[in-house]
């Protein structure tokens, strides 16, 4: 599995030990790859990454994370701001591809095909793992337009009426429908801040992509619609796979199965979020969920 | 609890005192950018004063009320009403006869010749074409306003001056009498001036019109704009979206801000070597200039459109991305349309620049002097800034008028092309 360079691993082992310098992580078998501590792999995975390193022209901001993430599981990404949560989610669908600067090493699988590789086509890749991003960006288009998008670019309804049905499902599930559903001809960008994101994840789920990448996606809603998206990654994790990052340690717990702590580029812990918010087993883990970091 | 509220009077003190000086600073700066702008509207208004106080006079023309008989026996003398001889017969003699009859007391030749000379030669070519188009005027009398020579033009419009003593004038004594008759008569008058609107160019002032100009500039816009828009805008596209960057771009990209720093004149010197030595195209063509021009709009339109897709926020090109949009959907149905006002007001700009262009065109030939109104863009012709330039270098007075009369339908073009970049945006930002 291990498909990287010597240098790239070295370097990587190196920047590790200044890292973890003055902490005392538990000593622990399960230690063993890349210094995460917790069981990284997955029964069924279906995106599995392997010493994965990301790079902003010389800055690394991914070091040497391993990862997977099963097939009908939500899996939770926490750490403090600028940790590489976002920087990682990209990765796996090649978001990063957008940015001039960053380069990417390691492996990443999408069931068995290698999504770096270099004959991948990424147009169906990103119609198999969808993302929500961080910040809001729906089309300046109408609210129909925005969700009938996907579905029209990949051809996934062959007439009118099926692509109002798509519609009407997408807004239905992302808690939406309600506000929008005599408006729909209204631009997109004319919703508040939380609907546009509403109507971002609606977007999204239009194309019924297989894993679904979710960047705080609830950091702009207030409870109620909240509690509605995260109704909805319970619902949609039957079908799909989903990696959501976030800054609410209740939401992690509510939603996921795992969860993974980032810190400073580096995957620390990752295991079953049960154990993770009652027993962490590294310091910084620790200390990060009961609020005494970041 | 006291500590802070000691604090605050002390904040707010340091602040009164510094608040006086801080205002009087924005209040000086305000009066000096609201100095700047009226000084700028005032040279523009004074620009548009002059240029209008000197060339509304053009669009009139001082005409002559005259008493026409139309000869047989001097236009068609044979009665075969053949369209050759009609076109052929000297009008002019028809002109002659009717002024000899409204002043019979003019006997010498130099006083008669001073009397036909107030006519304009362009009054037999109007003679000629009545006639033509219905030759049953034949043998029938009419009365006829017929333009004047420019000399009594300019002295009617107030140009000369009338008290001025005879040698410094360019109207004899005798000839001012005439017209004074006329005017008491009411027989003469200034009228609209379709003829200066509709007309080509001319070496008589009266008769020069700008309607050839107008057509060239037309031609050569329309050549300019059909191969700069699509040219400029796929350029910047692909620069901007698809270009991999690296040295080679780079260069390309110094290069085209290179171009737009590149005097005028010398696109005009290629031109000439590329379009007419080599490919021999035709000189004083609209085509050419076109080609010329658009040389030289290109880089303004990629350099704007380039500008225009910068502004579109990326996270509108990851919006499409992360939803499985190849790079050319997402290009053409989310950045391009954003884009495409930013990118219509540059190519507005570089049209309004090319409409203004004078030096290249020289170069290719479009300075000659065209009589005809071009019909299309392999036609002769000259364009508006061309015939500004020529007509300034005029050296009858009457053409001073012409000059400015010209600037004003070059500046109303401006204008128009303006209030369509406007129209435009709107119509293009409502549809979003
Ligand atoms: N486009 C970029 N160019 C350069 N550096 C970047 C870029 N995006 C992120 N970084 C850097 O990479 C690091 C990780 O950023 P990332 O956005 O992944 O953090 P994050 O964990 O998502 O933080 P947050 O919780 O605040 O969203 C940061 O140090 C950031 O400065
Ligand atoms: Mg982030």
């Amino acid at each position: 599995m291990l498909s990287i360079t010597p240098d790239t691993v070295v370097l990587g082992t190196a920047r590790k030990s200044v890292i973890t310098a003055g902490f005392s992580p538990v000593a622990d078998d399960a230690r063993a790859i890349n210094g995460t501590v917790g069981d990284i792999t997955s029964a069924d995975p279906r995106m599995t990454a392997r010493n994965v390193n990301v790079y902003y022209g010389d800055k690394l901001a991914i070091n040497n994370v391993s990862l997977d993430i099963g097939v009908n599981e939500v899996i939770a990404m926490i750490g403090p701001s600028g940790c590489g949560k976002s920087t990682f989610l990209r990765c796996l669908n090649r978001m990063n591809d957008t940015i001039d600067i960053c380069r990417v090493e390691g492996e990443i699988r999408l069931d068995d095909q290698d999504i770096y590789d270099s004959g991948l086509d990424v147009v169906p890749l990103r119609a198999q793992v969808g993302m929500v991003f961080q910040k809001p960006n729906p089309f300046p288009k109408s609210i129909y337009d925005n969700v009938a998008y996907g579905p029209r670019i990949h051809g996934l309804t062959s007439n009118k009426n099926d692509l109002d049905e798509v519609v009407e499902q997408a807004l239905l599930k992302a808690g939406l429908w309600d506000e929008v559903k005599d408006r729909l001809d209204e631009v997109g960008t004319g919703l508040s801040g939380g609907q546009q994101q509403r109507l971002c994840i609606a977007r999204t789920i239009a194309v019924a992509p297989e894993v679904i990448l979710m960047d705080e996606p609830c950091s702009a809603l207030d409870p109620i619609a909240t509690a509605r998206i995260e109704e909805l990654i319970d619902e949609l994790r039957e079908q799909y796979t989903i990696a959501i990052v976030t800054h609410s340690m209740q939401q992690a717990a509510r939603v996921s199965q795992r969860t993974a702590y980032f810190h400073l580029g580096e995957l620390v812990e990752v295991g079953k979020t049960d154990d993770i918010f009652t027993t962490p087993r590294h310091r910084l883990t620790e200390d990060y969920i009961t609020g005494r970091f970041g | 609890m006291n500590k802070p509220a000691v604090d605050q009077i002390r904040t707010i003190d340091r602040v009164n005192a510094t608040l006086k000086q801080r205002y009087n600073r924005e209040r000086r700066f305000r009066r000096f950018g609201l100095a700047a702008v009226i000084l700028g509207l005032l040279f523009v208004a004074l620009m548009f004063l002059n240029i209008i106080s000197h060339g509304y006079s053009a669009f009139y023309q001082t005409r002559i009320l005259l008493d026409i008989e139309y000869r047989q026996e001097v236009i068609d003398p044979a009665g075969a009403r053949d369209p050759a001889t009609l076109s052929a017969a000297d009008y002019a003699a028809l002109v002659k006869t009717a002024l000899r009859t409204l002043y019979p007391e003019v006997k010498g030749r130099g006083e008669k010749r001073e009397l036909y000379g107030m006519v304009s030669s362009g009054a037999a070519l109007v003679l000629r074409q009545r006639v033509m188009s219905d030759p049953e005027l034949i043998g029938s009398r009419q009365t006829l306003w017929l333009p004047a020579d420019d000399d009594i033009d300019m002295l009617v419009k107030g140009r000369i001056d009338r008290n001025a003593p005879e040698s410094e004038r360019r109207i004899k004594n005798r000839v001012l009498a005439w017209v004074e008759q006329l005017e008491a008569r009411g027989a003469i008058e200034k009228q609209f001036n379709l003829g200066f609107l509709t007309g080509g160019d001319s070496r008589e002032p009266e008769l020069a019109g700008i309607g050839g100009a107008v057509m060239g500039s037309l031609y050569t816009l329309i050549v300019t704009l059909l191969l700069s828009f699509p040219i400029g805008v796929a350029t910047a596209l692909y620069l901007e979206e698809f270009a991999p960057r690296n040295r080679w771009t780079d260069l390309v990209e110094v290069n085209i801000n290179n171009l737009a720093a590149v005097p005028s004149i010398v696109f005009g010197l290629l031109g000439l070597a590329v379009f007419i030595n080599f490919f021999g195209l035709p000189r004083s063509a609209p085509l050419v200039g076109g080609m010329v021009l658009t040389l030289m709009t290109l880089p303004t339109i990629i350099i704007a459109s380039r500008a225009a897709l910068k502004a579109v926020p990326p996270s509108i090109r990851e919006a499409a991305l992360g939803i499985g949009a190849s790079r050319t959907q997402t290009v053409f149905h989310h950045v391009l349309p954003l884009a495409m006002p930013g990118m219509l007001t540059g190519t507005i700009i570089g049209m309004a620049q090319a409409l203004g262009e004078t030096a290249p065109l020289l170069m290719i030939g479009m300075v000659a002097f065209i009589v005809d109104i071009p019909g299309g863009a392999m036609d002769p012709a000259t364009v508006l800034p061309v015939q500004i330039f020529l007509w300034a270098d005029s050296p009858e007075r009457a053409f001073m008028e012409k000059t400015s009369a010209a600037i004003m339908v070059l500046l109303g073009f401006l204008i128009l092309m303006n209030v369509i970049a406007v129209i435009l945006r709107k119509r293009f930002e409502r549809r979003w």
